[in-house]
C-alpha cells in the first residue's frame, strides 16, 4: 500500500493529467451538440441496424391485422366524408368587435355558375338573403383581386355582376401616388386577364409595373390588390389618362369568393344622399 | 512563491485572455490559421508551482476560454494536455533541483530552450484543440493544415511578445 502511494506520488503529473483530461473530454462530449450527436450516432448505428433487420420479419407477420385495421379506418372515413359533403359548413363568420368597431366582415361563398365568355358576365353563388346578402355588396376573390358586386338576391342564392360587365365600375387608386381612377373592362379588348384604369387626371404619371389597389371609397375595403399596369398611353377620346393592367384575379378558375359586408354601408348611403347632385 | 509573482501572473492572465477573446477571436487567415496566445500564460507560470495547482489553473483557464468560444471542454482538455507536456519537458531538459530561475521565460532561459519548449507545448495544445473541435478523422488533412498553420502563427506571436518584454539584465 505504501509502495503504491509512492508510485502514485512520483508519477503524480501523469495521473493528474489522466484525471483532468478525462473531465475535459466528458465536458466536451456532454455539452457540445455536435460531438454528442457523433458519439451517440456511432453507437446507435449498430443497435439500429439490428432492430431494422428484426423489424422486416415482424412486419410480415403483422400484415393481416394491419390490413383489417386499415379497411375499418377506410370505412369510417368514407362515412364521415358522406356526412361532410351534404352539409354546407361555410356559414357567416360574425366577429363581435366593439373596441375597434370593425367595419367589414367576410362571408365565404361557393361559385355555382360562372361565365367569362360573354360581353356582360354574371355569376351565381350559393349564399342568399338568408345569409344576410344584399344587392350592391362587394365581392372579392380569396387569393387576390376584386370580383364584382352583388346584383340580385334570392333566398338561398345570389348573382354577381362581375368586373367583366359593361356596367361595372370600381373605384381604384395607383398605390404609389394615390391617384384616383376607375377600373373598367371591355372597350374593344375582351381578354379576361386584362382591364383598364380610366379617368386618371392628366398630370399623374403612371408607369408600367405600378400596382393598382382599391380605394376604399365605395363598397370595397381599401388596399385590395387589383392588378399591375402593363401598358400606358392607351388612347381614349376623353381628356383623362388611361392605362391597361393585368388583373391578379383569374376569373375563369374562380371556385370560392368572399362577399364583403360593410356595416356602415347604409349609413354612408343615407348621408351622401342628402347632398344633391347638382348643388 | 511570493505575492509579487502572484500579482504579475494574475495581471498576465487578465491581459492575455482579454487580447485573446476580444481581439484574436475575430482574427484568422482564410479560416485556416488562428492564433491562441493565451497559452503563453500557462507557459510562463513559475517553475516551483505544484503539479496539482498547475493542472487546476490550466483547466480553469481552458474553461474560461470555452465560455467565450462556446466550446465546452475543448480548450480545457487542450490546456491540461499542455500542462502535461510542460511538466514532462521541464523534467527531462532541466536538472530538477538546480534551476534557480523563477519562471521559464525567454529572458531567463535563452532563445533556444524557450523556442523548443513553447513549440512542443503549443503543438500538443493545438493538436488536441483542433482534433477535438473537428471530432472526426475524415477531415484529417484539413485539420492538420489548420493545426500546423496555427502553430506557426501562435509561436511567432509568442516569441514576438517575449522579445518585446525581454529583460536584458536578468540573464
Amino acid at each position: 500500500m505504501r509502495n503504491l502511494w509512492i508510485f502514485i506520488s512520483r508519477y503524480n503529473a501523469f495521473f493528474l493529467f489522466i484525471i483532468f483530461s478525462t473531465v475535459g473530454l466528458i465536458l466536451t462530449v456532454k455539452n457540445n451538440a455536435y460531438q454528442r450527436s457523433v458519439t451517440l450516432n456511432s453507437t446507435n448505428e449498430v443497435v439500429g441496424t439490428a432492430y431494422e433487420r428484426l423489424n422486416i420479419f415482424k412486419r410480415y407477420l403483422n400484415l393481416g391485422s394491419v390490413n383489417d385495421s386499415l379497411s375499418t379506418e377506410n370505412a369510417k372515413l368514407k362515412t364521415q366524408l358522406l356526412q361532410l359533403t351534404t352539409v354546407d359548413s361555410a356559414k357567416d363568420v360574425k366577429v363581435i368587435d366593439t373596441v375597434t368597431n370593425q367595419q367589414y366582415t367576410y362571408l365565404a361563398a361557393k361559385v355555382v355558375k360562372n361565365s367569362v365568355t360573354l360581353r356582360n358576365n354574371v355569376m351565381t353563388i350559393n349564399k342568399g338573403a338568408i345569409d344576410g346578402i344584399k344587392p350592391g355588396m362587394a365581392v372579392i376573390s380569396p387569393q387576390k383581386g376584386v370580383v364584382g358586386f352583388i346584383r340580385d338576391v334570392s333566398e338561398h342564392l345570389a348573382t354577381i355582376q362581375s368586373l367583366l360587365h359593361k356596367d361595372t365600375k370600381i373605384s381604384v387608386i395607383v398605390k404609389k401616388n394615390h391617384a384616383l381612377g376607375s377600373l373598367v373592362w371591355g372597350d374593344g379588348n375582351f381578354d379576361i386577364r386584362k382591364a383598364f384604369i380610366k379617368e386618371v387626371p392628366n398630370h399623374i404619371k403612371i408607369n408600367v409595373g405600378d400596382t393598382i389597389v382599391t380605394s376604399g371609397y365605395a363598397s370595397f375595403p381599401a388596399n385590395i390588390l387589383v392588378g399591375r399596369v402593363s401598358k400606358t398611353n392607351v388612347t381614349t377620346n376623353d381628356n383623362f389618362l388611361s392605362a391597361e393592367l393585368n388583373l391578379f384575379n383569374d376569373f375563369s378558375t374562380l371556385q370560392y369568393v368572399y362577399v364583403v359586408k360593410d356595416k356602415k354601408a347604409d349609413e354612408q348611403k343615407a348621408l351622401e344622399s342628402i347632398v344633391k347632385p347638382n348643388e | 512563491m511570493n505575492s509579487r509573482t502572484i500579482i504579475i501572473n494574475i495581471v498576465r492572465w487578465v491581459l492575455l485572455l482579454f487580447v485573446q477573446v476580444f481581439l484574436l477571436k475575430n482574427m484568422g487567415f482564410y479560416d485556416l490559421s488562428t492564433p491562441f496566445i493565451y497559452v503563453l500564460f500557462l507557459l510562463l507560470l513559475p517553475f516551483n508551482i505544484p503539479n496539482i495547482l498547475l493542472y487546476i489553473i490550466a483547466f480553469g483557464t481552458g474553461l474560461t476560454l470555452d465560455a467565450f468560444y462556446d466550446t465546452m471542454g475543448v480548450h480545457a482538455t487542450a490546456c491540461v494536455v499542455l500542462a502535461f507536456v510542460r511538466i514532462s519537458f521541464i523534467a527531462i531538459s532541466l536538472n530538477k533541483d538546480a534551476h534557480d530561475d523563477p519562471e521559464p521565460s525567454l529572458s531567463y532561459m535563452g532563445f533556444q530552450w524557450f523556442a523548443l519548449y513553447s513549440l512542443l507545448c503549443i503543438i500538443a495544445h493545438h493538436l488536441v484543440l483542433f482534433f477535438l473541435e473537428a471530432f472526426k478523422l475524415s477531415e484529417i488533412g484539413y485539420t492538420l493544415i489548420r493545426c500546423g498553420l496555427s502553430v506557426i502563427f501562435t509561436v511567432l506571436l509568442i516569441l514576438l511578445i517575449e522579445f518585446i518584454f525581454y529583460k536584458r539584465t536578468s540573464r
